[in-house]
């Protein structure tokens, strides 16, 4: 049986305080790896470390900043700086939904959604990729999703957020290749979280019948996906988007 | 003693003597200071003094001149 051991290295997740990233964490913690968990809710996130550390025995720190605000990155990123000159993992997972028809569509809500979901990418695993680079190696993971990949009807500006995510991991995993530094992305389908409870009961269903698994995903399913992308099972594999989404047509 | 820190980051980063360490000495004027090593002379100045630049200094730091004058935002005396 292979297993996945990643006792030394150094992980940051962000928007680690639930869903995808919560499970991320915990499946991290179990592979024995040191955490960083980033979120704007800071008790939240020291809560889930101090259970992770109690349950796996491994170190985690509480990184609670904004990514959606550059300054926050940077001083973040300071912080982690300041604990560890090491990073051997970014998950960026951080990331929001707020659908509307093209014609409700306000530039505060274009704003938001690319600062939160498509810059933070950018500007996290530019410091990252400084981190890493010193270790000779690394491995970024991004979180995109199959609204980024096919689109749907009401999320021009989600879709065209998580597009962008897929382009900046192609570019970046051209970019980083040369450093030995991989940078891949998931596209989760429909997937179980907070995010998508915000769907009406019509629309939940409709979803449902789209998936050929005939399932909804779970948080565990991208994760394992994440992990499998960060560990030693992948080292050949980069600039990949892989989808998450139990074979869902759109 | 940080300014002397500083030169030799620049002479282990950017592999040149010492003598060549000057305040004229500027990003990109001799080979050995291209883009790639720029950002292995970066990785040396944030060892050496424990510090992580802020992306505008990285792209401002165009000198060993300006890298002092960059340094001393951070505190370090030199």
């Amino acid at each position: 049986m292979i297993e996945i051991n990643l006792a030394d290295k150094h992980v940051l997740i962000t928007g680690a305080s639930r869903g995808i990233g919560a499970a991320c964490a915990k499946n991290f913690a179990a592979a024995g790896a040191t955490l960083y968990l980033n979120g704007r809710e800071s008790e939240k996130l020291s809560a889930l470390c101090l259970q992770l550390s109690d349950e796996y025995g491994v170190t985690c720190h509480s990184l609670p900043f904004n990514v959606s605000k550059v300054d926050e990155v940077q001083q973040g990123f300071q912080q982690l700086f300041k604990l560890t000159k090491k990073l051997d993992v970014l998950v960026n997972n951080a990331g929001i939904l707020d659908d509307a028809l093209i014609g409700m569509v306000t530039p505060t809500q274009v704003e938001n959604t690319f600062a939160t979901n498509t810059y933070s990418v950018l500007y996290c695993s530019q410091y990252a990729a400084r981190l890493m680079q010193r270790g000779g190696s690394g491995s970024i993971i991004n979180v995109a999703s199959i609204i980024g990949r096919v689109g749907n009807t009401g999320q021009a500006v989600y879709g065209a957020s998580k597009a962008a995510v897929i382009g900046i991991t192609k570019s970046l995993a051209k970019e980083l290749a040369p450093v030995n530094i991989r940078v891949n992305a998931v596209a989760p389908g429909f997937i179980e979280t907070d995010m998508t409870k915000q769907l009406s009961p019509d629309k939940y269903q409709e979803r449902l019948e789209s998936i050929a698994m005939g399932r909804v995903g779970t948080a565990d399913n991208v994760a394992d996906t994440i992990l499998f992308l960060a560990s030693n099972l992948s080292t050949y594999v980069t600039g990949q988007t892989i989808g998450v989404d139990g074979g869902m047509l759109i | 003693m940080s300014e002397e820190k500083i030169k030799q980051a620049f002479v282990k980063a950017l592999a040149i003597p010492e003598e060549q360490v000057k305040d004229s000495l500027e990003y990109n004027s001799i080979k050995e200071w291209d883009s790639t090593a720029h950002m292995i002379l970066i990785a040396e100045l944030e060892d050496v003094f424990e510090v992580m630049l802020d992306t505008d200094d990285i792209i401002d730091m165009s000198s060993y001149a300006k890298a002092k004058e960059i340094l001393r935002k951070y505190d370090i005396d030199c």
